[in-house]
């Protein structure tokens, strides 16, 4: 009966989580389906060696050797642990305990034991990112657009795993100990790696008492667990799932080349050889807004990067600009697009569909002193271990502030009316444009 | 020498070897035509057949489009592919990043489709095919010098090892800069900046990167684009090292050491 009850809580737990998760999960998709239609299925055979190399492989994320392995660390043990949780989720709905282990026999406890050993350096890189956080203050952890709660996220993030590893080490030391007293219900495997070592922190604790310390361990991983996926979506962890489809479809063109305006061109090509223009009969179609205002304007792929940032600051700490003091960080542009489009989320789960706020990307979340610092650099780019591309946004948003908004500085206004009067960006005569040649020829160079 | 253009070229009905795009700060600015004529010397020593558009060539339009002025590059895009498909150019070697990058990368997509190549590239194949002859212990033979990578040639499109190749070809004591390669810094210039004054901040990015590659305690401190030179001379000149240390290009390097 007893154990009949715990079933049914479990199941019923279990199936709220996933309940909110997949709600959660689907808004995020609408969200990201708000962007502009981008074809990115080409070359599948490049794209799943950017998933190997950058997601799974984690590449770029060894420029930095420190950091690169204490993620290794956390990452693997992430992902190899799921597989007790595996046990611990059908243990939980079938009403059994360490239902594997009289299938496996010796290799459950190897398979156990080796989870604990994760356990233990997830735990240790946890504290040790904890550390870098709060106590030597990495630079690139502690600036300005982290005040607040993406700083409390993060440390919330850490501390939850700290936690969560702490539970599992735990309850299989009681449940150890349980053993060796040849408790009921309390099947008998070899002594795990770790586990065996923590015996100790019961003292002489009974059955019963180390019986409430298994369950009430068990209860909260699992439930921890729980709680922890469903943050994800709220959280910059969400990183963990959007790092796979991120490489997939990350940039494969050289990291100079820019995105290409085909209504413009057309629209010039028009100008230039108006016997190409469509004659009357069926009107065009709404042009779109010229560049970016809103995340609405950008492309999917960017809201989608926008979710998979996990705020490390590497595109930050390279920004040249941000290097000398001004107010571009490339990693506030992608938390004010993700910000921005929860907002609009919001927006549309309130009233149906999007209804004007009279807010938008550029302006309220992004100045225009933050665009013009960037000098297009691609350092940004290439420092992303994910593959995303905070310059693109900046582009897209330096467009509908030139073309929409005529919002440029003065200086970049009499460039351009160089380039369109002397083509070239400064006042000179084009007629001079050669004039180094004749002085070559006449001098006898 | 003589140096032709295009329309000199196609009225004796010849075809040059390649075309070399000067790039507006290689035309007009005076620290960058050093670097034009540099460059023109070293294809004409050789004997490489080349061509300029002369008054025909129109910024590509990059500037414009970094800045967000699409318009403007699509309209001086179309006039630069009119005149270069009009004379059916096949190959275009360019000593400006920012203008290679639009030829490679942004003009193909309206129709303009060349082989392009970058001069420090170009040079080094010259090398590679010994065209190019350099003197037996020329000036830089065993100098202290650092490279900066410029953002379009680097991580625009991934050339770091061409004008390495060179330096090396040079025998210069090459050592780098902490941040180069992939991890480069810029010099500033790039994404329209260099026609404006920079935002607020602590210092200027051409300071900060000057002094770090000073602190390599170079004598000359190569470079491989106009805007890069300029922008880094100025830095070594705000900490008043510009006698005992020199901003080049790679092309001025090579010229200076011809056999």
């Amino acid at each position: 009966m007893y154990i009949i009850v715990q079933q049914i809580f479990f199941i019923l737990i279990l199936a709220t989580a996933i309940w909110f998760f997949v709600k959660k999960i689907s808004e995020i998709r609408r969200n990201i389906k708000l962007g502009r239609d981008e074809d990115l299925n080409d070359q599948p055979g490049r794209r799943w060696k950017n998933v190997v190399l950058l997601a799974l492989g984690q590449k770029k994320m060894f420029k930095r050797p420190l950091p690169a392995i204490l993620h290794l660390f956390v990452y693997a043990g992430f992902i190899i642990i799921n597989v007790e949780i595996l046990e611990i989720l059908l243990d939980g709905a079938l009403g059994e305990h360490r239902l594997f282990a009289p299938m496996l026999g010796g290799l459950y406890s190897f398979l156990v034991g080796f989870f604990e050993v994760l356990a233990a350096t997830v735990l240790i890189a946890c504290v040790i990112f904890l550390i870098r956080r709060n106590v030597t203050r990495v630079k690139r952890l502690n600036q300005a657009e982290l005040n607040g709660w993406p700083k409390n996220d993060a440390n919330l993030i850490l501390i939850t795993e700290v936690i969560l590893m702490s539970l599992f080490l735990v309850m299989n030391a009681a449940d150890l100990r349980l053993q060796q007293l040849q408790a009921e219900h309390y099947t008998t495997t070899e002594p795990f790696w770790i586990s065996q070592h923590l015996t100790g922190i019961f003292g002489n604790m009974q059955e019963g008492g180390l019986v409430a310390v298994e369950r009430i361990c068990w209860w909260l991983h699992i439930v921890g667990v729980l709680l922890f996926m469903n943050y994800l979506p709220y959280s910059k962890h969400l990183h963990i799932v959007l790092a796979f489809p991120n490489a997939y479809y990350t940039r494969l063109a050289p990291q100079g080349k820019m995105k290409n305006m085909p209504a413009i061109q057309q629209e010039v090509l028009y100008m230039m050889q108006p016997e190409l223009a469509p004659t009357g009969g069926e009107q065009p179609a709404e042009p779109q807004r010229f560049g970016a205002k809103d995340v609405q304007d950008l492309s999917w792929k960017y809201l989608l990067d926008a979710y998979s940032c996990t705020e490390c600051g590497r595109c930050t700490a390279n920004c040249p600009a941000n290097m000398t003091g001004k107010k571009l960080s490339p990693r506030k542009i992608m938390m004010d697009t993700r910000d921005r489009l929860e907002e609009v989320g919001r927006n549309i789960a309130k009233n149906k569909e999007f209804v004007d706020d009279g807010k938008s990307l550029v302006h309220d979340y992004i100045t225009v002193e933050e665009l013009r610092a960037c000098t297009t650099c691609q350092a940004c780019v290439e420092a992303c271990p994910v593959g995303i591309e905070p310059l693109a946004i900046i582009d897209q948003l330096r467009r509908y502030l030139v073309m929409e908004e005529s919002n440029a500085p003065q200086e970049w206004n009499l460039m351009s009316g160089n380039i369109e009067n002397n083509m070239a960006p400064w006042k000179f005569s084009p007629d001079d444009r050669d004039q180094w040649a004749v002085e070559m020829s006449s001098s006898g160079q | 020498m003589t140096i032709k253009s295009m329309a000199e070229y196609a009225s004796n009905g010849e075809a040059p070897e390649v075309l070399f795009w000067v790039g507006c700060a290689g035309s007009f600015d005076q620290r960058a035509q050093r670097i034009t004529k540099a460059f023109a010397q070293i294809l004409d020593k050789v004997g490489v057949k080349f061509a300029i558009l002369g008054k025909e060539e129109m910024c590509t339009g990059d500037p414009a489009r970094r800045s967000g002025n699409e318009f403007l590059f699509q309209m001086m895009a179309y006039n630069n592919i009119q005149v270069l498909n009009g004379y059916g150019i096949k190959k275009i070697v360019t000593a400006c990043p920012h203008c290679f990058n639009v030829f490679k990368n942004e003009y193909p997509a309206l129709g303009g489709e060349y082989e392009v190549i970058h001069h420090t590239t170009f040079i080094n194949q010259l090398i590679n095919e010994g065209r190019i002859v350099l003197k037996e212990g020329g000036e830089f033979k065993g100098k202290r010098i650092t490279y900066h990578d410029s953002c379009y040639l680097g991580r625009g499109n991934n050339i770091y090892e061409a004008p390495r190749e060179v330096l090396a070809a040079l025998d210069v004591e090459l050592v780098e800069m902490k941040r180069c390669k992939t991890t480069g810094m810029c010099c500033g210039a790039g994404g329209a900046q260099m026609f404006k004054e920079e935002e607020p901040g602590n210092t200027r990015v051409n300071f900060e990167r000057a002094e770090e590659a000073l602190g390599t305690g170079a004598t000359v401190i190569a470079a491989n684009c106009p805007f890069c030179t300029t922008m880094l001379t100025d830095g070594v000149k705000n900490q008043e090292k510009e006698d005992s240390v020199k901003v080049m290009d790679i092309a001025e390097m090579v010229a200076r050491s011809l056999a």
